[in-house]
């Protein structure tokens, strides 16, 4: 079942001098199509200013379409009257979880968004217990975020989010800002989500190990898809994704380096074990 | 004999509930012209070690010297020290407020006692060191990009002239080819100036790439201090407190638990490279 649908979808930041006559137009999406059904892990690359972030808003419809059209879980995300519901289904994580925590016991924090929606106590109760235990931060409840780390923040943050009981989550660059065990507890806790709760998840990121366990990959440049398909297509075309400022994993740079020597090791290498594999078996 | 830091402690909101033992004892020495990368998880004491180099922050206990100066010394200038040793913050174009990159990037030298002209020259070297085209300079910073607002924010350090650079997490949030931009610019300025750098990140990658010396923190203590090749062999331990070694480093304990005879423990991309082209060339192997 198709979960998001986008068709030509526009957006465009216009300026305004003091007079309200438009100064400059920047198109920062430019007809996208992105399809992402139920329960897939799709994730977003791009450089910085190529539209990741405000195609996310718009999935949440924290902004408008522009033009085209955008169905987010079976509903015309240009309808007013679909607005809440929409923003219930699609739950989004920001960069720094500083940002995004609000209450002073960190079950209190968790209970926030389903409370405002009004659940009733007892069920806000059950599903405060159920979101921590899924991104392993249950034995925190009553502690402070404020002592957390910057890993159990956003673990936290994305308990808020499953609270509402969503069926996508989007996360725009959620790792940003953490040290590589923070990184990985995040990721991990999403992918957990994602496998075992069918949560669809969008992911933005800049790190390219992140992306290796999606399903399938975008990637934008000055609004535009330009490349889509699985993490393995993606990442065997090195000189593409340089052009469009991005990179490729470590070990797949690696590999593709090993080729070009001669090495007849196969394309589109993702991990270590691949990676070792491979050289073994021309050892 | 650049900065020493001689068994320096510092306690957050002593004698309280709350108190927090953020530097535990910590003597260094940092010699003029390193390329220092400092990691360490969340929490570690890495952004607290940094704001004692430049007096942001007055050690507990312990002593630090610039120089041979003494900087908790009466009559040593901590406005002159804050001019020799630059600090980046994270996230530094949050604190870009002028209405041109220019004027922006000429606050510093300003404020330093300089006249306009004098702090012009300056302001002109500094973003000309930092590769930012000149098309742009008399634009707003907030019409820049991410990666460039942060050459700004770094070009506005450059120009009041620092003998050292500290930039904590100059990458984060930035494109992997924004990133590379401005590590091979601060690598450019550590080579042609002899200008000491020191770097706090959390891509060991990065560190692995750049830095000749490399130190750990943990819970406010040093726990390694050495060469990347060095520190990234206890990948074992870097690990038990939240770190890693570059994914290479793992490939090469890898390649010889599978009796691949790979040498040394590459920690960039370029020494895996060598090493597995050299098992194959000592093996007497054809590669292709």
């Amino acid at each position: 079942m198709k979960f998001i649908e986008a068709r030509k979808l526009i957006h465009e930041y216009i300026r305004r001098d003091e007079e309200g006559n438009v100064e400059s137009i920047l198109t920062a999406l430019d007809e996208v199509d992105l399809d992402v059904k139920q329960g897939e892990f799709v994730a977003i690359l791009g450089h910085n200013g190529s539209g990741k972030s405000t195609l996310a808003k718009h999935l949440n419809v924290l902004l408008r379409p522009g033009g085209g059209t955008l169905w987010v879980d079976g509903k015309d995300a240009e309808d007013a009257d679909n607005l809440w519901a929409i923003r219930q289904n699609a739950g989004m994580v920001f960069q720094n979880p500083d940002n995004q925590i609000i209450a002073s016991v960190v079950e209190e924090d968790v209970a926030f968004g389903p409370e405002n929606i009004g659940v009733p106590t007892d069920e806000i109760w059950k599903r405060v217990e159920k979101s921590l235990k899924s991104v392993g931060m249950i034995q925190y409840r009553e502690h402070s975020p404020n002592k957390l780390s910057g890993g159990q923040k956003q673990r936290v943050a994305i308990a808020g989010v499953m609270a509402m009981e969503p069926k996508c989550i989007i996360l725009d660059e959620p790792t940003a800002m953490l040290d590589p065990n923070g990184r990985r507890e995040v990721l991990e806790a999403v992918e957990q989500l994602n496998k075992e709760k069918d949560v669809t998840i969008i992911l933005i990121t800049h790190y390219m190990e992140e992306v290796i366990y999606a399903d399938r990959v975008y990637v934008m440049d000055n609004g535009k898809v330009v490349m889509q398909g699985t993490p393995r297509g993606i990442f065997s075309q090195v000189d593409t994704l340089k052009d469009y400022r991005l990179d490729v994993p470590q070990i797949t740079l690696l590999a593709y380096e090993l080729r070009k020597e001669g090495l007849q090791i196969p394309e589109g290498i993702l991990t270590r074990q691949e990676l070792v594999e491979a050289i073994c078996r021309l050892y | 004999m650049s900065i020493i830091l001689d068994k320096v402690n510092y306690v957050y909101s002593e004698k309280t509930a709350y108190q927090i033992q953020a530097l535990k004892d910590i003597s260094l020495k940092i010699e003029d012209g390193e390329f220092i990368g400092v990691i360490g998880h969340t929490g570690s004491g890495k952004s607290t070690l940094i704001q004692h180099f430049n007096g942001l922050m007055r050690a507990t206990s312990g002593g630090i010297y610039y120089q041979g100066q003494d900087i908790y010394d009466q009559d040593f200038s901590f406005h002159k020290l804050r001019g020799k040793v630059g600090l980046v913050f994270q996230y530094p174009e949050h604190q870009l407020f002028e209405t041109t990159i220019f004027a922006d990037v000429c606050f510093g030298p300003k404020n330093q006692g300089f006249r306009k002209k004098e702090a012009e020259l300056k302001a002109f070297t500094a973003l000309r060191s930092v590769g930012l085209p000149e098309d742009y300079w008399y634009r707003s910073p907030f019409e820049l990009s991410g990666g460039q607002k942060r050459r700004v924010a770094i070009a506005g350090v450059l120009a009041m002239e620092p003998e050292v650079l500290i930039l904590d997490e100059p990458t984060a949030g930035l494109d992997p080819k924004g990133r590379d931009e401005i590590l091979d610019q601060v690598a450019k300025l550590h080579q042609e100036r002899q200008l000491t750098v020191i770097l706090v990140s959390h891509s060991m990658e990065d560190v692995a790439k750049y830095v000749e010396r490399l130190i750990v923190m943990n819970q406010g203590s040093v726990l390694f201090d050495g060469t990347p090749q060095e520190v990234f062999s206890h990948y074992q331990e870097l690990e038990s407190v939240g770190l890693a070694a570059p994914q290479v480093t793992y490939l090469m304990h890898d390649l010889r638990k599978h009796g691949i005879q790979v040498k040394g423990n590459a920690t960039t991309l370029e020494e895996a490279k060598h090493s597995i082209l050299q098992a194959f060339a000592e093996k007497g192997k054809p590669i292709c």
